[in-house]
């Protein structure tokens, strides 16, 4: 069964405050990178798995991430699915 | 009065609560495993505070899906009193069992200390006994214990009286002062401080106690 490679970016929703990403950003100007406006912190996961294509991958994916890795309360998430090895 | 404590790795608080329960009010105490699916014939469920599986992805969110939380949400569907607390609020919330979700503190800081609390309703059997506005002085200790809900579901909160406990001086920038919510039942409450560690005066209070023997009351159990 090909093996699948894939990322899984969460986020907080952009109207949730972030105060970690907001301390970096207070620091990252401070050293004097004043052009930098925001920076919010998330997160990404990598994840391999064994799937017969690559829509069955994504459905096993997405399932995932909306169920476990992303709280869709306070968090959104993206999918990159990568390459496939035989 | 027969009460089960759930115990996930991680969690710190579980012994603590067991004190209180069955050391300070004389209640029966089962301990709990996360890797048992079912429970015992009881009289409530507490889920402790902690670091449920390290907090790993985020607070809770693993221990929401523990072997034991089928069957905590089973006992909850019965109608049995359900206390979620710190952590085991944030185990809750992220079981679907409870609305919204604890996120980072405003200020970033890992607070401790104590903190006054105000009964914003009396609809949940463990806050029955209090009026509206009762003043409540329990510890919180958490990172991340500011409440968030989109407004669409603070004002279902608010139209359903699920809002339980405000904090006086919001400590950590929870959305409404919000310190602890009911389900639409009222047999769930989650809340971040902690009730146990408010029990026996010679560590300083016994607010939490109250909560606690206001449920017996309710129960009309001993």
């Amino acid at each position: 069964m090909p093996c699948f490679h894939a990322t899984v970016r969460v986020g907080l929703r952009p109207s949730v405050l972030d105060p970690a990403g907001e301390a970096v950003c207070t620091a990252a100007q401070r050293l004097g990178h004043g052009a930098i406006q925001s920076i919010r912190i998330g997160k990404a996961i990598e994840i391999c798995l064994d799937a017969p294509d690559e829509a069955r991958a994504r459905q096993q994916l997405e399932s995932l991430s909306a169920n476990l890795l992303a709280n869709p309360v306070m968090e959104t998430w993206s999918l990159e699915l990568h390459n496939q090895e035989a | 009065m027969h009460v089960g404590v759930v115990v996930f790795p991680g969690a710190n608080c579980d012994r603590d609560v067991g004190w209180a329960l069955a050391g300070c009010l004389g209640w029966r105490v089962t301990f709990l495993w996360h890797q048992d699916a079912t429970v015992p014939k009881l009289d409530a469920l507490v889920l402790p505070g902690g670091f449920s599986y390290g907090d790993y992805l985020r607070c809770g969110a693993i221990a929401s899906s523990a072997p034991l939380l089928g069957a905590v949400a089973d006992f909850a569907a019965s109608g049995g009193p359900v206390l979620g607390i710190c952590n085991g609020f944030q185990v809750l919330t992220e079981a679907g069992l409870l609305p919204g979700g604890l996120i980072r503190n405003r200020g970033l800081h890992f607070i401790c200390r104590d903190q006054t609390v105000q009964v914003a309703s009396c609809r949940s059997p463990w806050l029955r006994h209090f009026a509206v506005g009762h003043s409540l002085t329990l510890p919180i200790a958490h990172g991340e214990g500011c409440y968030h809900i989109d407004p669409p579901g603070l004002r279902q909160l608010e139209d359903h009286d699920q809002i339980a406990l405000r904090y006086l001086d919001n400590p950590n920038g929870s959305v409404g002062h919000i310190a602890g919510v009911s389900n639409r039942a009222g047999n769930i409450l989650g809340l971040m401080p902690h009730p146990e560690r408010a029990c026996d005066q010679a560590i300083g209070g016994t607010d939490g106690q109250a909560l606690f023997q206001g449920l017996v009351n309710w129960m009309g159990l001993s």
